[in-house]
């Protein structure tokens, strides 16, 4: 790995600065799992490295005055795993869960994830799902803007390199309410998913369907928030048929490449076969079911 | 335009219980300097890129791929290299069943294995076959198709909850497979 300056602030405001004043010649630094790997391989280069993990405020994970969750940026996928107030937010730990194995989740953080930006990232389609926003700290203040919003394409996001994510805010949940993520991978763990789905639904006291979000993962230059599919789901009773016609229409939102790892029209079969999983297991989780794909 | 080299940096840590304090640069990965600098050899590099586990280390009790930790990030803490898993010479039962059932062939992906495997049966003691191949999936072998390294941490789970650790049975000459088998 060629050289670098190690800093390790002990506030937002200390990284912030730090940021702006090495004028683009450094990256932040939380898990690393992302970071370290494209600096070995030189697909970056930095003078300076700022670990962000010595930050108190972006290690916490609490539940929030109006019972929604706030997340700190650099809070660990096994910490998230184990923690209590996070239990509800079932998506989210779907993905957490994946991402790499035990040895990754140590370290890799969620903040890490959605702004390493790739298309393919495990938590994001779970955090759009699950109606998150996000705040972040730039030079001129602090941000704050839908997690739909924030990425911009692969590798990209809002703050182009200026910014310090603090923390993610996730919806409180309806009283009944089940999520869930699942992605396509040739082998059981430790890959890139080659289509991905995340799902949230809030039932009405009458069963009927009240809230409804279905987010779409590496079938674009950034995960998609299927926002028409979902609003056809308002007011219906849940049924096999609805969930089938929401999941091809759901479908029809993916743009995917063809490449190595599957065709445009894999990838669109795999996006109406994830959703229509994904809506089905939110239901059931909704209905009180533990539905568990993975040992946790 | 290449500035000066950033000053090596002084750091404090402590590993398998002992306390160690070394300059590295900011740079090295924690596996670099166990490796190069500590002599702690252990731990190996397969892939250098977190994908094969070869370089697991616990930190603060939690298993790491130490080829994407800096070195410089482990200042105050705890690991444990696979150096620490023997006690006092007696292998620790995970050791003794790889041994016993073979499950290794190369053995570069040992010390990684049996560190995470570690992590695993100090969290959770009874772990089902579905468990150790979830846990154990950040671990990668060419070699022995992963079947006897279940096998072989399902043993030593039993062997660990029946008690059966050579510090706990201190007959001399007998080996833990008869011990094993006495206590079934
Ligand atoms: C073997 C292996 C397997 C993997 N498997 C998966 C997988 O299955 N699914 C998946 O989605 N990903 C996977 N990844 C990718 C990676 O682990 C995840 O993206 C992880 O969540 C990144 O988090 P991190 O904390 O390690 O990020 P880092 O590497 O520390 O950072 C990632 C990027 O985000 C920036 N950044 C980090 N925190 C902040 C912040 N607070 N504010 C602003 N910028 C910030 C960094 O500068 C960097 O550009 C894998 C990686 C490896 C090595
Ligand atoms: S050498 Fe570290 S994961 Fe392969
Ligand atoms: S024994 Fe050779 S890689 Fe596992």
């Amino acid at each position: 790995m060629q050289a670098f300056t190690y800093h390790a602030p002990r506030s937002v405001n200390e990284a912030v600065e730090l940021l702006a004043s090495t004028d683009g010649k450094s990256v932040l630094l939380a898990g690393g799992t992302d970071v370290l790997v494209q600096l070995r391989e030189n697909l970056r280069h930095a003078d300076h490295v700022i670990d962000i993990k010595q930050i108190p405020e972006l290690t916490q994970l609490k539940t929030t005055a109006d019972g929604g969750l706030s997340l700190g940026s650099a809070v660990t996928c096994s910490q998230l795993l184990h923690s209590e107030p996070a239990a509800p937010y079932v998506a989210l730990l779907d993905a957490a869960q994946i991402i790499g194995g035990w040895q990754i989740q140590s370290r890799a953080t969620i903040g890490g994830n959605l702004c390493n930006s790739s298309p393919a990232a495990d938590s994001v389609p779970a955090l759009l799902a699950l109606g998150a926003e996000v705040e972040y700290a730039t030079p001129t203040g602090t941000q704050t803007c839908c997690v739909s919003e924030f990425c911009t394409g692969p590798g990209k996001n809002v703050m182009n390199g200026q910014g310090l994510l603090v923390s993610l805010k996730l919806l409180p949940l309806g009283p009944t309410s089940g999520s869930a993520y699942e992605r396509f991978i040739p082998r059981y763990e430790m890959d890139i998913a080659v289509a991905s789905a995340g799902a949230y639904i809030e039932l009405a006291d009458d069963g009927t369907i009240a809230t409804a979000r279905i987010a779409l993962g590496a079938v674009g230059p950034k995960a998609i928030l299927a926002t028409q599919p979902a609003d056809a789901l308002i007011g219906q009773t849940p049924s096999d048929e609805l969930i089938e016609d929401v999941a091809r229409q759901a479908a029809t939102l993916a743009t995917p490449i063809n490449d190595m790892r599957g065709t445009i029209e894999f990838r669109q079969q795999l996006t109406y076969v994830l959703v229509k999983r994904t809506l089905h297991t939110a239901l059931l989780r909704a209905a009180g079911q533990v539905v568990s794909h993975h040992p946790r | 335009m290449p500035g000066k080299a950033p000053a090596k940096m002084a750091i404090s840590t402590t590993i398998n219980g002992q306390n160690y304090d070394f300059l590295c640069e900011p740079r090295q990965s924690l596996l670099e300097v166990l490796r190069d600098s500590l002599q702690l050899t252990g731990a190996k590099e397969g892939c250098n890129n977190g994908n094969c586990g070869a370089c697991t280390v616990l930190l603060d009790g939690e298993p790491v791929n130490s080829c994407i930790v800096l070195a410089v990030e482990v200042q105050g803490r705890e690991l444990t290299t696979i150096e620490g898993i023997a006690n006092r010479g007696e292998l620790h039962p995970i050791q003794q069943c790889f041994l016993e059932g073979a499950a290794l062939q190369c053995g570069i992906c040992t010390p990684g294995f049996i560190v995470a495997a570690k992590a695993l049966l100090d969290k959770k003691p009874n772990p089902s076959e579905e468990e150790i191949r979830f846990a154990l999936a950040g671990n990668l072998c060419r070699c022995t198709g992963y079947d006897k390294i279940v096998r072989s941490v399902q043993a030593a789970s039993e062997r660990i909850q029946a008690g059966s650790t050579p510090k706990q049975n201190p007959q001399p000459n007998q080996t833990n497979q008869q011990q094993a088998q006495q206590q079934q």
